[in-house]
């Protein structure tokens, strides 16, 4: 019964989460500020539901289970990844390169350095 | 000789560990297998790592990893704060550059993943001599705080880590 509870806590921790993280998807004005939402959002959402999974597995199923430790994992390997991809595409696309602030000893940033102002 | 089976002990006990966390309960024969893919997978794949990472103080990593995952919580609960309360022409992004002390890849590739998952921020762009990252902060009314705080609470820690 408690572990029930328990259980039922964390699914809606992480049902809020993923639901606030899809808000700010929408939300959020500009494509920069809307990768925050789900790089945070969504992962404490996966989170609790790993977790709740965890004390599901070792209540009222069948001991304890470690797939939820290499989903975490993978998660905290993919979802920086995939948001560092996103700016960089972002980037590229707005063209507001002017209004960044410059590396600390004033050569370029990588996503500057491919040469594409020549034309090559 | 053991060297010789084992060129990169560090990922052959990874690949040992994860393989068992996979099979996700305790077998000889898994552990067989586990044992044969550490042997097979560092041989097939030696050519992408020359230079591997060491990491001067390995044991460092576990306090590290804690101070992250409860910094992704509060991150979260900040995030989800802005996100539901706060107007959107009050917050004020950012792009912010962060000099960086950290001389191998496999550092900075974890600095660069630990400002992603953490509070408010957001690893963008690398500088092209390595030196630099550009970072987006979703709400930043003081740009040089946040500078400061990655430096001190990350970068530190993982100069230390590795050495």
């Amino acid at each position: 019964m408690l572990s029930e509870i328990l259980i039922a806590v964390f699914l809606v921790i992480g049902g809020v989460f993923a639901l606030i993280g899809s808000y700010g998807l929408l939300r959020l004005k500009d494509p920069v500020q809307r990768l925050h939402a789900p790089t945070k959002g969504s992962t404490m959402g996966v989170g609790a539901v790993l977790i709740a999974s965890v004390l599901w597995r070792f209540f009222l199923g069948d001991g304890l289970s470690w797939h939820e430790v290499v989903v975490t994992i993978f998660i905290f390997i993919t979802a920086p990844l995939t948001a560092l991809y996103l700016a960089r595409a972002h980037l590229h696309r707005t063209l507001r390169r002017q209004g960044l602030p410059k590396p600390a000893n004033g050569r370029l940033w990588a996503g500057e350095d491919l040469g594409l102002e020549e034309g090559n | 000789m053991l060297r010789r089976i084992f060129p990169h002990p560090v990922l052959s006990v990874t690949l040992v560990i994860l393989w068992m966390l996979l099979v996700n309960r305790f077998a000889l024969g898994s552990l067989v297998m586990a044992v044969i893919l550490a042997i097979a997978i560092p041989l097939m794949t030696a050519a992408w790592w020359p230079d591997r990472p060491r990491i001067a103080r390995p044991l460092a990593l576990i306090p590290y990893m804690a101070l992250v995952l409860w910094d992704v919580i509060v991150a979260n609960i900040q995030v989800a704060k802005i996100v539901l309360f706060m107007p959107s022409d009050q917050i004020r992004s950012a792009f912010i550059t962060v000099p960086i002390d950290l001389e191998s890849p496999e550092a900075i590739t974890l600095l660069a993943g630990t400002i992603t998952m953490t509070p408010g921020t957001l690893t963008a762009d690398i500088a092209s001599d390595g030196k630099s990252l550009l970072i987006h902060s979703l709400h930043a009314p003081d740009p040089d705080a946040i500078r400061d705080d990655i430096k001190t609470r990350y970068e530190a820690r993982l100069k230390r880590i590795f050495g």
